[in-house]
């Protein structure tokens, strides 16, 4: 009988110190939590993984799409690549989290990616109330509507009335609420998940109408049966100022971010490509001396290499080669510069100096 | 051993006290995780300059949403209405699709139940062959079958197909029918209509009484059938035909997105909805009928041969005989297919029905961005939803199973 009394009371305390003991651990692990979000580390974490983890869309031509092998191409994977080329020297060190507009700032606030880079518009909102911070601009967009050529609607006015498909969890549902309400007009809002559902439900008659940004159109309407039946309309509804985006609260990994983004910018102004980087370090111009890590210690203000940007412009490119290759007019998405065009040549893409 | 620890043992060897001294502390440890969480939690929401509170539910929200049952029930309006309304339409959504999901899948799962029984062999091997290939694709596939299937075969919007002889029309925006406007006076109507039921049950009761006490009950025939259709039918006309219909409008003039059915006229179910409830319906239908086929083999076969042996034809048999024996070993597992139903009816966000994950948990969430609480309220209301089907299926299960006598 005693046996059994020894033993139930050992159990008794061993459980009660068992759940001390746990309770104590899990307050060390806090601890250590909180000590390595104090120390800022995004870059110690990078550097101790060896790549920078970016999220991207799902797939969507000249922004973040995946070819049959597997390899990501597009405007916003540039981004990736060049902050890989500034940390690593070596463009080739990233790895792409495919993300849905609904997972993407649950995905960069509990740290599963470092960077977010995946056609985001700048809004208030998301800049104040979601604990990120947007670290530039990288395409200027606005929102439009893509319909059949055969309904014969020359304006975004007509459309009173009408079905519009639309891709949920984005801004595109609120802006062509608003562009409705503002203008009286009816309209019944068709929203899917997916975005290939998006394409799906137009290309079937679902909808007449399919709204996103104008550079979304254009990606997605080359995956539609008849492309060339389909016309975008001249609205535009919004304002889509989209740009990669980082965790709030870590300023150093903020400002590599947002000055891989603008060497790119800055470099394309100097006439700097990834051809001619290498030649071009040791040029007259101060300006291009200092980007290009010749002169001064601008890498190493960043923690970074001098040559930080040399590697994003020679092995990435400047920002008006990305945008050529990937959604220029020689591509499928066919997309003037407008107002992606430089502050000297009538755009209002403008880089703070590198000084 | 002094008096204290011979007391001390006394209690410990108590097998009540025993388990009490377990329990409580359990539920320390319980609370304490619990508060660990939720302190953890707030700590580190805090660090990344988020907060915990549920003052978004009074924002007003700036999108429109699908034109469904719970944008009507709630009168949404963009601009006016507020994120608790987002809620509510997308559990009414929810609710309309897992109530309709569960008669329909009932309905359709005991007769391919009882066809796979069947001595007929076509309908034998029809019923086989409905089961294997509709529980071995994952309803998610099915879903977008049903969906781009159907809206592939529909008219465009801007023709039609007559159904109800005119009265009703279907095109790749939806099923229009007419519907119903209940004009003042008609709450007489519906209140004659509850009492009618009332009066039946109560008869049927009182003649149950007597045919127990005296051995012969009511002639009842028709009177109750009769009784439910003439009192209302009879307040109605007093009343002065307070129902109107709504009939659906199709325009094929006037600028062409006003072409085609009218919005605001009579009553439309969107494909979303359609596809949605027919894959649900067709795919919870096959794991019903298995659940039935089971409960009805389980029955012995001596049941039968009794039954026959006392001259009972074979459809009177399955109802007086064996399907009474066999609800008692169908009801818990079927239960639980009421409750996946209802549960899978979350992947509707595929196909843009806008049910509570959809616009609560979907665009909502992402214009406010309080995942926890947002996240936690739906779970909360799932987990309400499959509490409530349980107590009701287990006090159904607690008046069908057998009674020892």
């Amino acid at each position: 009988m005693n046996k059994i009394l020894m033993a139930a009371i050992a159990l008794v305390v061993g459980a009660g110190a068992g759940f001390v003991v746990g309770k104590g651990e899990k307050e060390v692990v806090e601890v250590e939590k909180v000590a390595e979000k104090s120390a800022s580390s995004t870059m110690d974490a990078v550097k101790a993984k060896g790549h920078v983890q970016c999220g991207v869309s799902q797939g969507l031509p000249g922004f973040s799409n995946a070819d049959d092998a597997g390899n990501w191409t597009g405007i916003d994977v540039d981004v990736c690549r060049g902050i890989a080329a500034a940390v690593f020297g070596d463009s080739s060190k990233v790895k792409y989290t495919p993300l849905s507009s609904k997972q993407r700032f649950t995905a960069l606030a509990s740290g599963e990616i470092d960077v977010l880079s995946r056609n985001t518009t700048w809004t208030m909102t998301r800049d104040t109330q979601l604990g990120l911070n947007f670290a530039g601009v990288n395409y200027y967009d606005g929102q439009g509507f893509l319909v059949p050529k055969s309904l014969g609607v020359k304006s975004a006015l007509e459309m009173d009335g009408a079905n519009v498909c639309s891709q949920t969890g984005t801004t595109t549902e609120l802006n062509v609420t608003d562009f409705f309400r503002e203008n009286g007009m009816k309209f019944n809002l068709v929203a899917f998940e997916e975005a290939d559902a998006v394409v799906a439900a137009y290309d079937a008659g679902r909808c007449d109408v399919y709204t996103t940004d104008r550079s979304g159109l254009a990606a997605q309407r080359t995956k539609l049966t008849n492309p060339d039946e389909h016309m975008v309309l001249p609205e535009i509804i919004s304002k889509e100022p989209l740009g990669p985006v980082v965790r709030q609260g870590d300023d150093q990994w903020f400002n590599i971010v947002r000055w891989t983004l603008r060497a790119m910018i800055n470099a394309e102004e100097m006439g700097i490509t990834s051809g001619n980087a290498k030649s071009k370090a040791n040029d007259n111009n101060p300006a291009i001396k200092r980007l290009l890590g010749t002169e001064g210690k601008f890498g190493e203000e960043l923690g970074l290499s001098n040559d930080w940007a040399m590697n994003i412009i020679s092995q990435v490119g400047n920002y008006g080669e990305s945008y050529e290759a990937h959604v220029g007019p020689n591509t499928p998405l066919k997309l003037a510069r407008g107002v992606n065009e430089l502050w000297s040549k009538g755009g209002i893409l403008y880089a703070a100096p590198i000084r | 051993m002094s008096f204290d620890s011979n007391n001390l043992s006394t209690l410990i060897r108590d097998s009540r006290v025993r388990n009490i001294g377990y329990q409580i502390i359990i539920i320390l440890a319980l609370i304490l995780s619990v508060w660990w969480l939720i302190d953890n939690t707030t700590t580190n929401l805090g660090n990344r300059g988020k907060s915990l509170g549920f003052g978004f539910l009074t924002q007003t929200a700036g999108f429109e949403i699908s034109h469904t049952l719970g944008t009507w029930l709630f009168d949404y309006k963009v601009g006016i209405s507020t994120y608790t309304d987002i809620y509510f339409i997308g559990v009414t959504n929810t609710l309309l699709i897992a109530i309709l999901g569960i008669f329909f899948a009932s309905l359709i799962g005991f007769s391919i139940g009882i066809m796979r029984l069947s001595s007929n062999i076509v309908l034998r091997y029809f019923a086989t062959a409905y089961v294997e290939v509709i529980r071995n694709i994952p309803l998610l596939l099915q879903l977008f079958f049903w969906y781009f299937a159907v809206l592939g075969l529909l008219p465009k919007a801007r023709s039609k197909l007559d159904i109800f002889g005119g009265l009703g029309g279907l095109n790749i925006t939806g099923l229009y029918t007419p519907a119903p406007v209940f004009e003042a006076g008609f709450g007489y109507v519906a209140s004659s209509f509850f009492v009618a039921v009332a009066a039946s049950i109560a008869i049927i009761q009182f003649s149950k009484y007597r045919r127990d006490q005296t051995g012969k009950g009511l002639n009842l025939g028709l009177f109750v059938p009769s009784l439910l259709i003439c009192l209302p039918g009879i307040v109605f006309f007093l009343v002065g035909s307070p129902l109107d219909w709504s009939l659906p409008v199709f325009k094929d003039t006037g600028p062409i997105f006003k072409r085609g059915f009218q919005p605001d006229q009579g009553m439309v179910l969107v494909p979303e909805m359609l596809a949605v409830l027919l894959s649900l319906t067709l795919y919870t239908a096959g794991f019903i009928a298995e659940i039935v086929r089971a409960g009805i083999l389980a029955v012995s076969k001596g049941q039968t041969e009794a039954a026959h042996s006392l001259g009972l034809g074979s459809g009177i048999t399955l109802r007086l005989v064996v399907i009474p024996q066999a609800m008692r070993i169908i009801i818990p597992p079927l239960t639980s297919q009421y409750l996946n139903l209802t549960k899978n009816s979350s992947l509707a966000v595929a196909i843009a029905y806008p049910e509570l994950v959809s616009i609560f948990a979907g665009t909502a969430l992402n214009q406010v961005g309080k995942e926890i609480e947002m996240i936690f309220m739906v779970m909360t209301t799932y987990l309400g939803f499959s509490l409530i089907t349980s107590l009701f299926m287990n006090w159904f299960n607690s008046r069908v199973k057998i009674v020892e006598r």
